[in-house]
């Protein structure tokens, strides 16, 4: 089940992590990203927190977590190919987070609701 | 407010174009097209790109009783170059200075036979008139029913060839008038990418018409004010507001060259524009900062107002990037700051990002390696 956050991710659960990524509105709004710094796995992090930085060829911005958790992985692929994000944002996830209060995603949006706040 | 900023005479080009619009010095400019900043940047460096730069101030200065010699000594007392000496159809880089020997604005120059041409920064139109207005002898003209093209790229000449066939005989600071559907198009080898090009006044009446079939070319697509950016900071170009102001001197920002020996100590018009004692004073004896190209570590950008340090931890400051990003042709990060002139090329010193001080390079300008035709 994909859902989304205001701040333009995209969150997919899959077991007990949640798999997190930037939706297209966003990609095409930063420009060409170059690079992207990912957290450290294992980290623990707060709902809000910011931990990724995404430089496109216009600006920094920062991506925040999604839910309070454990981050468990990182796509390290991201790191020389940052380009990715822009060719194929919906495949191009930065982290999973196993979530302290599980995945219950019922407060994000749906895609439906998503495109309208983007429309 | 949107509704306040002007707007070139290719306005509605950009918009059929599906570019993103910005705010620049109370312009209303494409800042990107569809393709974006990376491949409008590339794209220029290896074929053509048009790049509106209408928002630009376009100035003549008209002769009166002393000629174009009266002109050119009138001009000589505001900006250290050699004006008396640039030859009809010739145009040169030159710099405003203060009283205090800080940057005005930095200009293109031009000898058109019966008046001169400027061209300055849009953002310093207002103070640049101002300034001029203050000689005496010659009359000032802000030229505002023309916009101003510039084709940029290794295939700019070929691809200008077809519209201007006389453009094909002109050399690197050449400028000429060319009729172009009976509009006189005055026309420079020139630009502000390090690539080879043209910059083209064009009247308003022919400026939608002129970018339609220079589109018609297939070398040729739209580039924005991002990609400007990205192609001068690699060309070691410096940006006024950024690189240079009136806090830095021509030495300081590495703009010496620009001075030529009849204008410094020695010269047979030595000094004569303001600031001069200071400004002169430093081409001889040197200053302690200057404007230095970085090359940082890794892929992070490192941007204006970066801090640079001279160790990874404490240390002391050395200043702040004036000018810094991607560079799509280097491939990385490129950056520039004033920085102690005397430090060699290949110094390492730390950039504070992010509470993090990653490892920036001292490294020669430009970038990457201009292709003007000289």
């Amino acid at each position: 089940m994909l859902k989304f956050t205001e701040d333009h991710e995209w969150l997919r659960a899959e077991g007990d992590e949640l798999i997190v990524g930037i939706t297209r509105h966003a990609s095409e709004q930063l420009g060409d990203v170059v690079f992207i710094e990912l957290p450290e796995e294992g980290r623990e992090v707060s709902a809000g927190e910011d931990i990724v930085v995404i430089e496109s060829v216009k600006a920094a911005s920062d991506i925040a977590a999604p839910v309070a958790g454990v981050i468990t992985a990182v796509n390290t692929a991201l790191a020389d190919a940052p380009g990715d994000v822009n060719a194929d944002p919906m495949a191009a996830w930065f982290f999973r987070i196993k979530p302290t209060d599980g995945t219950d995603l019922d407060g994000f949006m749906d895609e439906a609701a998503y495109n309208e706040m983007v429309s | 407010m949107a509704d306040d900023l002007r707007r070139t005479g290719l306005f509605d080009f950009h918009i059929a174009e599906g570019a993103r619009m910005v705010p620049f010095a109370g312009w209303d400019m494409p800042v990107q097209y569809t393709t974006g900043v990376l491949g409008e940047h590339l794209h220029t460096r290896a074929h053509a790109s048009l790049f509106d730069v209408g928002h630009m101030g376009q100035v003549l200065v008209i002769p009166g009783e002393g000629g174009m010699e009266g002109a050119a000594l009138a001009l000589e007392s505001l900006i250290p170059t050699d004006i008396l000496g640039l030859k009809p159809d010739r145009q040169r880089y030159g710099l405003f200075t203060d009283e205090e020997g800080g940057i005005l604005d930095d200009l293109m120059i031009a000898n058109r036979g019966d008046h001169f041409y400027l061209v300055v920064n849009a953002s310093r139109v207002a103070e640049d008139m101002a300034h001029l207005q203050s000689l005496s002898g010659v009359e000032i003209r802000h030229v505002t029913d023309r916009g101003l093209i510039a084709l940029q790229g290794p295939e700019a000449a070929a691809v200008l060839a077809r519209l201007l066939p006389d453009v094909a005989g002109m050399s690197f600071m050449d400028i000429r008038t060319l009729d172009w559907q009976g509009a006189d198009l005055w026309v420079s080898r020139s630009g502000y990418t390090g690539e080879d090009g043209f910059e083209i006044s064009v009247p308003d009446t022919h400026v939608a018409a002129l970018a339609d079939a220079l589109m018609e070319q297939p070398e040729v697509a739209p580039a924005g004010l991002g990609a400007r950016d990205s192609l001068r900071l690699e060309a070691g170009l410096p940006l006024y507001g950024h690189d240079m102001d009136e806090n830095v001197s021509p030495s300081e920002a590495s703009l010496g060259w620009s001075i030529p020996k009849v204008r410094r100590r020695g010269g047979a018009r030595e000094g004569g524009f303001p600031g001069a004692r200071g400004v002169l004073m430093e081409l001889e004896e040197g200053v302690s900062r200057a404007r230095r190209g970085l090359r940082p570590e890794g892929r992070a950008p490192v941007r204006e107002g970066v801090e640079l340090f001279d160790a990874e931890i404490g240390g002391h400051s050395l200043g702040r990037v004036s000018s810094g990003g991607f560079g799509p042709s280097v491939g990385g990060p490129v950056a520039v700051a004033i920085l102690d002139p005397a430090l060699p090329d290949g110094t390492r010193l730390w950039a504070e990002l992010r509470g993090k001080r990653i490892p920036v390079v001292i490294s020669p300008m430009p970038f990457v390696k201009p292709s003007y035709k000289r």
